[in-house]
């Protein structure tokens, strides 16, 4: 019998727990090169408790690896907790500035009407540039960096990459 | 009273009732080794390089069942081992390697014989760690020695910074250790095992597929209880040969690459494939589209990241080969095989493991003395055509064991685990198997041997080539010898099609060699040397034996499955 597998890609969410000690990150970041994963973005910060960190891991993959992804990860001693939240309901959020310059009169009251639909603050302003901190999903981040770039002619972006929780009423179930 | 670091590391070996180490000076550990010096209950063994110092500790684990302790200095020290962890990890032998560290406020700073080892280690270790402050030694210690043992077995790496080792401190070492992340698995499904058990049970061509996690987690009995219950036929990895006598009536033999045809031809046409403690290696499975076409798969593994990676099974159990086995034997039934078994049978008799007899002394015919002249042997192998030859040949009984470098396919593996092998167990007879390629890897070890008074028995088997790559060579790469001849000097003709009358003498001369060792070298050219040879080297109780055994260079492992081919597509002669 041979067995057909779901071999599309995918976009896919990891809350890990691991101990917070040097290395983790780079024993973790490691597995995910070391054995060609396709890692779209790993955030890690402290929690509640200071010996844990927590890591908010992206992936493109298929089932199959997706699967061996998380079974590496649960093998590591420093791991603590593999939670899969490709399925449950979350709160996810990436910060994220965009300078936007070159801009005219016209083109700056343009950015301040995309920044309020876009629900992004304007934070800082300049002669001809003005500076956006947008705290939105990646997509939404996606999508208006695409959108900025199609209107303006310079645009400048830093992201920080996403954190993401169980939403309560997923946790209390 | 606080002790100092140094005291608490011989004082946690003690704990771990460690008796042998295989350890390395250097700047970075000589703190350690005065301490060693200063007790006697525990043996430092010291060998020539730390490559053969941590094949060593592996043959000496491996051998003895117990955990090998590795002690190298900074630097070069811990890279030079990196090779022997990576062969640990993949064939899961228990290790604790320490390291020395500069200082800490040294780290980072280039300091002489600096190196990142906790971060060149990370991929090739279960767990390694550079040890940041004195009051944590005793429990990464603790820790090391605990995940190294238990799950699946692996090396665990700790690197100590100098200061470390002589900073006063908490000289207690902990009893037990609780990690968090750590959690080895130490039950079975009783549900799933159930639902294998009855597919087994009602299949018509039942095959079990047996791996080095039998071996590793001691359930020869219980596997060989189960097997003979239940009438089912049985194929092996390589790391599981010696799982069941060769001769026993239900073993087929090696699966794989170079494995037996008719166990091949039994995976391919099996209903029912029940897996025990392997991996599913790209060398057992061949083409993986074409694995066991015809059969719903059972296995059992202790690593979950192992179940579903390669082969995607229709009863995944995660659990040791023994608790699943105890649980089967409580049920096993005699299944009706006798039509499956004939089948299985005559294919073997149509396709037997043998060698031309009129070609003067083939491997097979060297296997088959090893085989009459000894009853109860570890026989430990390097990496190439002996090895294969050694797989197929040998005869193991209970009493028999076979260490080898599976995983990684260490070149250089045989020399030292074979001398950590008789250090681990002094009255079992020693029989390396090694080629002349991978001998010379580690030849440096015959003073280790020496030493150590380690009576090993060094069977070399000399082809004079890099044999196994001299093998493709011939079958696919046009007979071009790239780089693989070991006599070509740079006054040979590039372009050299074999070995001619115009080919200048092999060197080393491995007499000789054995000579400038102060031990006996055999020269065996025909067949009717082979036992004298043998009995020689079974008469020397306190030094090593090398007997060289000249074959032809042509000489071929068969059979041989076609690379990115079903296994059952093999290359038969």
């Amino acid at each position: 019998m041979n067995k057909i597998m779901d071999r599309t890609l995918k976009e896919r969410w990891i809350s890990l727990h691991v101990e917070n000690q040097v290395g983790v990150l780079a024993k973790v970041s490691g597995l995910f090169s070391g054995k060609a994963y396709n890692l779209q973005s790993l955030t890690v910060g402290t929690t509640e408790d200071e010996t844990v960190s927590r890591m908010t891991i992206c992936v493109k993959s298929d089932d199959v690896t997706f699967e061996q992804i998380k079974k590496q990860l649960n093998r590591m001693v420093e791991v603590i907790k593999v939670v899969d939240l490709t399925d449950l309901s979350i709160h996810m959020k990436e910060v994220m500035f965009v300078k936007v310059f070159e801009l005219n009169t016209i083109d700056k009251q343009e950015a301040f009407n995309v920044a309020r639909v876009f629900s992004a603050d304007v934070v800082d302003i300049g002669k001809d540039s003005v500076m956006m901190e947008c705290k939105l999903t990646t997509h939404k981040n996606n999508e208006l960096i695409a959108l900025l770039k199609k209107r303006f002619n310079r645009i400048e972006v830093v992201r920080g990459g996403a954190v993401a929780i169980e939403s309560i009423s997923t946790a209390c179930k | 009273m606080d002790i100092a670091g140094r005291k608490l590391f011989v004082k946690a070996l003690n704990e771990e009732k460690v008796d042998t180490i295989f350890g390395y000076p250097g700047g970075m550990v000589t703190d350690l080794f005065d301490e060693l010096y200063k007790q006697d209950k525990i043996k430092v063994v010291l060998p020539r390089h730390e490559q053969g110092l941590i094949f060593e500790a592996e043959g000496y684990a491996k051998a003895s069942g117990k955990t090998g302790v590795v002690l190298v200095t900074s630097g070069p020290g811990a890279t030079n081992i990196v090779t022997g962890l990576a062969d640990a990890y993949y064939d899961n032998v228990p290790l604790v390697c320490f390291t020395g560290q500069v200082s800490c406020n040294l780290i980072g700073n280039d300091a002489f014989q600096e190196v990142d080892i906790v971060g060149m280690a990370r991929s090739v270790t279960k767990y390694s760690i550079t040890v940041k402050d004195r009051q944590s030694l005793g429990r990464i210690i603790k820790m090391a020695f605990h995940i190294a043992k238990t799950g699946k077995p692996g090396p665990v790496l700790i690197d100590i910074p100098k200061d470390i080792q002589n900073t006063i401190g908490d000289p207690e070492y902990p009893e037990k250790v609780e990690i968090r992340g750590y959690k080895p698995n130490n039950s079975v499904h009783v549900g799933q095992l159930k639902k294998a058990y009855k597919l087994l049970k009602n299949a018509k061509k039942p095959l079990i597929l047996a791996g080095g996690g039998v071996i590793l987690s001691g359930a020869q009995a219980e596997f060989k209880s189960f097997i003979e219950k239940m009438n089912i036929p049985v194929a092996t990895t390589i790391m599981a040969k010696g799982v069941l006598p060769t001769g026993h009536p239900l073993y087929i033999g090696n699966g794989g690459l170079h494995g037996k045809y008719a166990a091949n031809l039994a995976i391919s046409e099996c209903d029912l494939l029940f897996s025990i403690g392997t991996r599913f290696n790209d060398r057992i499975t061949g083409d993986l589209s074409e694995f066991a076409p015809k059969a719903k798969i059972v296995h059992v593994d202790i690593d979950t990241a192992s179940i579903s990676r390669n082969v995607v099974v229709d009863v995944p159990i995660v659990s040791d080969a023994k608790r699943a086995l105890v649980k089967l034997n409580e049920w096993a039934e005699r299944m009706d095989t006798e039509k499956w078994k004939k089948q299985i049978f005559e294919w073997e008799k149509n396709y037997p493991l043998e060698m031309k007899r009129d070609k003067g002394m083939t491997p097979q015919i060297i296997m088959e003395h090893i085989n009459s002249n000894f009853d109860e042997a570890i026989y430990v192998t390097d990496v190439g055509q002996h090895q294969m030859w050694a797989t197929q040949y040998l005869d193991m009984s209970y009493k028999d064991k076979l260490i080898t470098s599976g995983g990684l396919g260490s070149m250089g593996f045989g020399l030292p685990a074979a001398i950590g092998a008789k250090i681990a167990m002094p009255k079992k007879e020693v029989v390396c198997i090694t080629g002349d390629g991978g001998f010379q890897m580690n030849i440096q070890e015959l003073a280790t041997a020496v030493v150590q008074q380690a009576p090993v028995i060094i069977c070399l088997f000399n082809n004079q080539y890099l044999g196994m790559v001299r093998q493709m060579q011939q079958l696919f790469y046009g007979k071009r010898y790239a780089a693989t001849c070991l006599r070509k000097r740079v006054t040979c003709p590039k372009n050299c099609k074999g070995p001619n009358k115009d080919c200048p003498p092999y060197t080393p001369d491995f007499v000789s060699l054995a000579e400038s060792y102060g031990i006996k070298g055999i020269r065996v050219e025909n067949e009717d040397q082979i036992d004298a040879a043998l009995e020689i080297a079974k008469g020397n109780r306190k030094t090593p034996t090398i007997i060289e055994f000249i074959i032809a260079s042509d000489e071929l492992v068969l059979p041989m499955a076609r690379p990115g081919k079903p296994v059952s597509d093999m290359i038969l002669n």
